[in-house]
């Protein structure tokens, strides 16, 4: 994929591969272990724009978030941020880039320190990087920051524990505010949310992305949040991106078989129609990422695999203007 | 901006009114029964390691070979004059369990301390940064712990001469790996939590993570550790002075007289029960106290028990507003 716009994207990830060490097999230990985690990502995000990441579990999703914030260890490709590679960022560069992208939390519950005040955990990034002296220069900006995500005007003197799921991830949310990024990994930020919160919380990041002209990398598995958030799509499998286009274009006509049989899982809130549609479900099992197999890693489940698919991977191909999948015979 | 007002006098309620605080502190204390008798015991023992020279009815070194092993003043042969009788030489056990206090709480107060310290800064950084500073703590702590603690200590308190500070490094240095490898083993499992995650992301350094993020979070085993280790100071420090490497008499301590009392057990049992309670009530008060600090420390529980209080309150008003009703529709 060539940026073909003429602004560069906010973030550009090309050709991205995350393998983890999980030990050696063999008698002697002569086999070295991978994880084939990521495998030849490659992705671009504009300012302002959100990209949906949807995949099943295992697929890749997190650690794709994760290497674009430089949490995990890349281990061959290139990560573009605002025109600067950052692929090899030092520790302390990564620590500057925290000011300009953040990352939001699946578990609202298990990010929020026990032990401080909701002030504290607000005011923290401010103080860490040097924007304000202490507490009582913070309180201004994190009393106009939990306004701002729909809190209670007391909420900074209280513990986590005294709020909701949804109202924490409020607060992990004004957090990740706090220093005004342009780029939001949203790592599956409703998924452990009650039904009756997503749309509130899926709301406020929308808002919030109009205000501020934010960027989000959306990670989800739930199809319907993510076609009402997002501007374009990607598709992970087994830790490729299989198809990626824009929002409508994915759900209208989907290209790669996995993406059909994906989609074909979201119920249609109208039962006459929901009753006539026909339920994709393919049998075979996900490929194990120790050993993936060669060529299309979808070829263990997919109805049209065919000789090529054994043999050789299906590159991500353009199939109409700002759609691409990959996969040989479609 | 007004919200911005309330939350800065919230804030300044909360901080920076220190008597507020400490008021309330002792409100919630004087809910917590079992840790206000920890907190009198505790404060009672102080004071009396104190001010014993004052309070002490006789000299602990004074000997008196006339009245060796008198027992206590409940026996016909007791006199008020040695309440809790004599030792062999004819010293006042009480005057020596008071002033025994002194030795005994500063040991295993700065043993605690030191050791504690100084392992757990070592197990915090042995876990959060991993790595060769983990394989070296660890290294040193299996070599340390391989080696046994008393032989250690004899060697080191042979050379250099037995004293108060060599008691309590030498015990410090055989103390510390127990904290080092518990503080490792819990910031495994912490530093894995999301909000150490988020600390990162959001940008702040290892030292702030440590002390702020992960501490914090550990002070409930650290402090069970820290009391169970007490207890056993106290006796190890009884060890070594019954070996005569520890204090030496005329100084005394709780351990001491433990140790030289139990050989006439059989003849005088006060000799060894006396300093032993003491050393039992002791470490029971700091338990109390140290169950109820975890209390505190822990916001979650510190709501839990106020919400407690306050509808057992509730509770016995309506009660109270009950009897008075039934009362009235007595009368008439």
């Amino acid at each position: 994929m060539t940026p073909t716009e003429p602004t560069p994207p906010l973030v550009q990830v090309e050709d991205l591969s995350v393998y983890f060490d999980a030990g050696r097999a063999g008698f002697w230990g002569q086999e070295r272990l991978k994880v084939h985690a990521v495998e030849g990502v490659n992705l671009e995000i504009r300012a302002g724009e959100t990209l949906g990441l949807v995949g099943e579990s295992g697929s890749g999703k997190s650690t794709t978030g994760r290497a674009i914030l430089r949490r995990v260890p890349v281990s061959s490709g290139r990560i573009w941020f605002r025109g600067k590679e950052i692929t090899h960022a030092g520790r302390e560069e990564i620590r500057g880039l925290s000011r300009h992208m953040q990352l939001v939390f699946q578990d609202p519950y298990a990010s929020l320190n026990p032990r401080l005040k909701i002030i504290d955990i607000v005011a923290e990034p401010l103080i860490v990087h040097g924007l304000v002296k202490n507490l009582h220069e913070a309180a201004a900006p994190v009393a106009r920051l939990l306004a701002r995500v729909g809190l209670p005007a007391d909420a900074g003197a209280r513990y986590p524990h005294a709020f909701s799921g949804g109202q924490r991830q409020r607060i992990g949310i004004a957090r990740a505010l706090a220093l005004k990024p342009e780029f939001i990994v949203a790592d599956e930020p409703v998924s452990a949310l009650d039904v009756s919160i997503r749309a509130q919380v899926v709301n406020l990041l929308q808002d919030l992305q109009a205000e501020y002209d934010l960027a989000y990398l959306f990670i989800a598995h739930d199809l319907a949040v993510v076609r009402h958030i997002s501007h374009r799509i990607a598709i992970m499998y087994a830790g490729k991106i299989v198809e990626i286009a824009g929002r409508d274009q994915i759900y209208d006509a989907p290209v790669h078989p996995y993406t059909e049989a994906l989609l074909s899982a979201v119920p249609v809130p109208d039962p006459p129609v929901q009753r006539a549609r026909r339920r994709i479900a393919y049998s075979g099992e996900a490929p194990d990422p120790l050993h993936p197999p060669v060529g299309c890693r979808f070829q263990s489940r997919c109805p049209l695999v065919s000789q090529q698919c054994r043999e050789k991977t299906p590159p991500l191909a353009e199939r109409q203007s700002g759609q691409w999948a990959a996969c040989w015979n479609r | 901006m007004t919200q911005s007002i309330q939350l800065e006098t919230a804030l300044t309620d909360r901080r920076h009114e220190w008597l507020a605080k400490l008021r309330e502190l002792g409100r919630e204390l004087w809910r917590d029964k079992a840790g206000l008798i920890g907190v009198v015991l505790m404060t009672a023992l102080v004071l009396m390691a104190l001010v014993a020279p004052w309070i002490a009815p006789h000299d602990p070194a004074e000997q008196d070979l006339t009245a060796r092993l008198r027992p206590p003043v409940w026996y016909e042969k007791g006199t008020w004059d040695h309440v809790f009788g004599t030792d062999h030489l004819g010293r006042d056990v009480l005057s020596r369990a008071i002033h025994g206090a002194r030795v005994s709480l500063l040991v295993g107060l700065l043993v605690v301390v030191l050791a504690g310290g100084f392992g757990v800064v070592m197990g915090l950084m042995a876990g959060y940064l991993g790595g060769r500073m983990d394989a070296f703590v660890m290294r040193w702590i299996d070599t340390q712990v391989a080696f046994p603690g008393l032989l250690l200590a004899l060697i080191i308190l042979a050379v250099i001469g037995p004293s108060l500070t060599t008691v309590v490094v030498v015990l410090s240095l055989n103390g510390w790996m127990v904290y080092g490898r518990m503080t490792r083993g819990a910031v495994l499992a912490v530093r894995q939590t999301p909000y150490v995650e988020a600390a990162e992301i959001v940008g702040c350094r290892w030292p702030r993570i440590i002390f702020r993020h992960i501490l914090p979070n550990l002070t409930s085993p650290l402090l069970t550790l820290a009391i169970l280790e007490f207890a056993r100071i106290v006796l190890a420090e009884a060890a070594l002075s019954f070996l005569g490497l520890g204090i030496q008499p005329p100084a005394t301590s709780w351990g001491l007289d433990v140790a030289v009392g139990k050989n006439y057990m059989f003849m005088a049992w006060w000799l060894v029960t006396i300093p032993g309670t003491a050393i039992a009530i002791t470490v029971l008060a700091i338990n109390l106290v140290a169950s109820w600090m975890r209390l505190i420390s822990d916001p979650q529980e510190r709501e839990k028990q106020f919400a407690r209080h306050m509808t057992r309150r509730l509770r016995s008003k309506v009660g109270q507003r009950r009897k008075l009703s039934a009362g009235q529709e007595a009368i008439k």
